[in-house]
């Protein structure tokens, strides 16, 4: 039975005080591109500081473990990310801007923790990291890293042309209980309260983050599968070939901003 | 534990000047009052319920914590510099365990 | 206040669904112990400076104006003192009001500190004052309170 009355907004609260000022009115530099907003800048002053800080900044515990793995050598090949890869400073740059990228030799999308998991299983003959591990996050963290500061910018045309559409349709598309899309959160109702939950853009520039809520390092996956659960939706597996072309599609929607890998968030 | 603790200390101070020292650790800080979403059953507490620092062999700063502290405690305090010598860190976990970490103070 | 939004209907379901949802998601499987609560919190501070009657000041308590997740509240300490051997602050106590219990940590110090400053991070279940106590050397007590806005309660502790 439907009410008339009861209407979307009656569970977006437009925001007061703090978070209110987070959204309109100031300049954001760096985090903002156009009317594009970083997560960051819908944050509390003291969650932001938290990433302000590398060393406040929890996230820095797993970037140093994926430091680590990066020149230790496992597998049957004997080799190391290092051994191919040399310093990561040089070689990783620009790799978090850029993904997810079309693999010719698989036919689909490849997100950055797929390609490190490649490089183990083919080129190092070593077993692939588990999808939310400490060490995939904390590698995926560190190699992204590297392009932090740098503008987010994959390519969509071409062979990923495809691929883009499908994520395209999925970001629009009503799913779950609540019969809610992504957008009808991210790009309608950015700046709101949804309960106790700030809405922002939904951006994915800062991921892997640390999570208040979560109280660790988490994939952009993960995130993805909260917001489905959220509208009462199954959510999709990590890594999922939907997923990995919702992530194109969002980090389209975000190109200009900076990589911010590590961020906090709430 | 899968990551190692973060201390960071300036590279050099001078005899006689109070310096920060801030830490990091990765913990899950496990209440005692949470319940395992599939069994039901308390899942029991396990903390680091201790920091200790010795600089020179002498403690310098000591901390209990208690699970109101969060997952992955930071904690940072102050101390004078007397001398070069090692910082050393001590966290005591609730099964005994202690995670050490040593830091170099170089004073001039 | 929405553009397109106001358009959109939602069933009397979706939305309690939503509200529900949305405030409880993360906390169904915590356990509701008794909260604590002024004269508990009393209690746990007689137990760590005795029949000691604290005076107000000297401790600046920083904390934020709104916690947006109780999991993670960033809290610092600084106790007016000269910290010398004759005059220093031996130990911090900080509580937390209305957390299931109201221990947070203690922080002791001594004259080579140089300063009685601390930052730690802390679980807050909702709402509440924080109360902070510096213990002298001197056997003299102080003590501080300050309220924290919680948006999403953390678990406590
Ligand atoms: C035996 C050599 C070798 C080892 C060892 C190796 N890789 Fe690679 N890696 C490659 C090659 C070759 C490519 C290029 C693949 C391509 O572009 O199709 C590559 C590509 C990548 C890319 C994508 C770079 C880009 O610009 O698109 C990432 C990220 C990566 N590797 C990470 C790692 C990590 C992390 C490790 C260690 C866990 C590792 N690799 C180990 C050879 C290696
Ligand atoms: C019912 C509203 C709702 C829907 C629908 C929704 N989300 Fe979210 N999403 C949130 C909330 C609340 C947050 C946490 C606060 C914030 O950053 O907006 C969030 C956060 C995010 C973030 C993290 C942003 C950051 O900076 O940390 C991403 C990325 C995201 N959502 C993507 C999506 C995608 C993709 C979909 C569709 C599959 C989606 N969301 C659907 C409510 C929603």
């Amino acid at each position: 039975m439907r009410y008339k009355s009861l209407t979307i907004t009656s569970i977006f609260v437009l925001m007061a005080g703090v978070a209110g000022t987070a959204f309109t009115g100031e300049n954001w530099g760096k985090y903002a591109a156009g009317e594009k907003r970083s997560g960051y800048t819908f944050m509390t002053p003291e969650t932001r500081a938290m990433q302000d800080d590398d060393f406040a900044n929890p996230a820095f515990l797993w970037v140093e473990q994926g430091q680590e793995l990066w020149s230790k050598v496992e597998g049957e090949a004997g080799k190391s990310c290092a051994s191919c890869h040399g310093d990561a400073d040089k070689s990783m740059k620009g790799v978090g801007a850029t993904y997810p990228v079309y693999a010719k030799e698989l036919g689909k999308l490849i997100n950055v923790e797929q390609r490190i998991n490649q490089c183990r299983t083919e080129r190092m003959k070593a077993k692939p990291w588990k999808y939310e591990s400490s060490q995939l996050l904390g590698m995926t963290a560190y190699v992204k890293n590297q392009s932090r500061g740098m503008p987010v910018n994959p390519k969509i045309d071409g062979a990923a042309a495809s691929f883009f559409e499908r994520g395209k349709a999925f970001y629009n598309q009503r799913r779950g209980q609540l019969d809610m899309a992504c957008m009808n959160c991210h790009v309608q109702h950015p700046g709101k309260m949804i309960r106790a939950n700030r809405l922002s853009q939904g951006q994915p520039n800062a991921f892997p983050l640390y999570r208040l809520k979560w109280q660790k390092l988490g994939s952009l996956h993960r995130r993805f599968r909260g917001c489905n659960k959220q509208v009462r939706a199954e959510p999709y597996p990590f890594g999922s070939d939907e997923y990995v072309n919702l992530e194109l599609y969002v980090m389209w929607r975000a190109r200009g901003l900076p990589v911010e890998a590590p961020g906090v968030r709430m | 534990m899968a990551t190692k603790p973060r201390v960071k200390v300036p590279q050099q101070v001078k005899k006689g000047e109070v310096f920060e020292v801030k830490t990091l650790i990765s913990h899950k800080m496990e209440t005692g009052l949470r319940k395992d979403k599939k069994t039901g059953a308390l899942i029991p507490r396990k903390i680091i319920n201790k920091l200790i620092v010795k600089y020179d062999g002498r403690e310098v700063f000591k901390a209990d914590f208690h699970p109101a502290i969060s997952a992955n405690p930071y904690m940072s305090f102050f101390t004078k510099a007397t001398k070069s010598a090692d910082m050393e860190f001590t966290w005591v976990d609730d099964d005994g365990t202690e995670y050490k970490h040593t830091a170099k103070i170089n004073v001039n | 206040m929405s553009k397109q939004g106001s358009t959109q209907t939602f069933t009397r379901r979706q939305v309690l669904i939503a509200a529900s949802g949305l405030a409880l998601a993360g906390f169904v499987s915590r356990v509701r112990p008794a909260i604590a609560d002024a004269a508990s919190t009393q209690e746990a501070i007689k137990k760590v400076i005795g029949g000691k009657d604290p005076k107000p000041g000297r401790i600046k308590l920083k904390l934020p104006e709104i916690a947006e997740n109780g999991n993670t509240v960033p809290v610092s300490f600084s106790v007016d003192s000269p910290m010398t051997k004759k005059d220093y602050v031996k130990a911090v106590h900080l509580f937390a009001e209305a957390n299931p219990r109201p221990n947070v940590g203690s922080f002791y110090f001594s004259p080579t500190s140089g300063k009685a400053t601390a930052s730690t991070r802390m679980r807050l279940l909702k709402t509440q004052n924080i109360v902070a106590l510096a213990e002298m050397n001197d056997g003299s007590v102080y003590m501080t309170k300050t309220k924290v806005k919680v948006t999403i309660g953390g678990c406590g502790g």
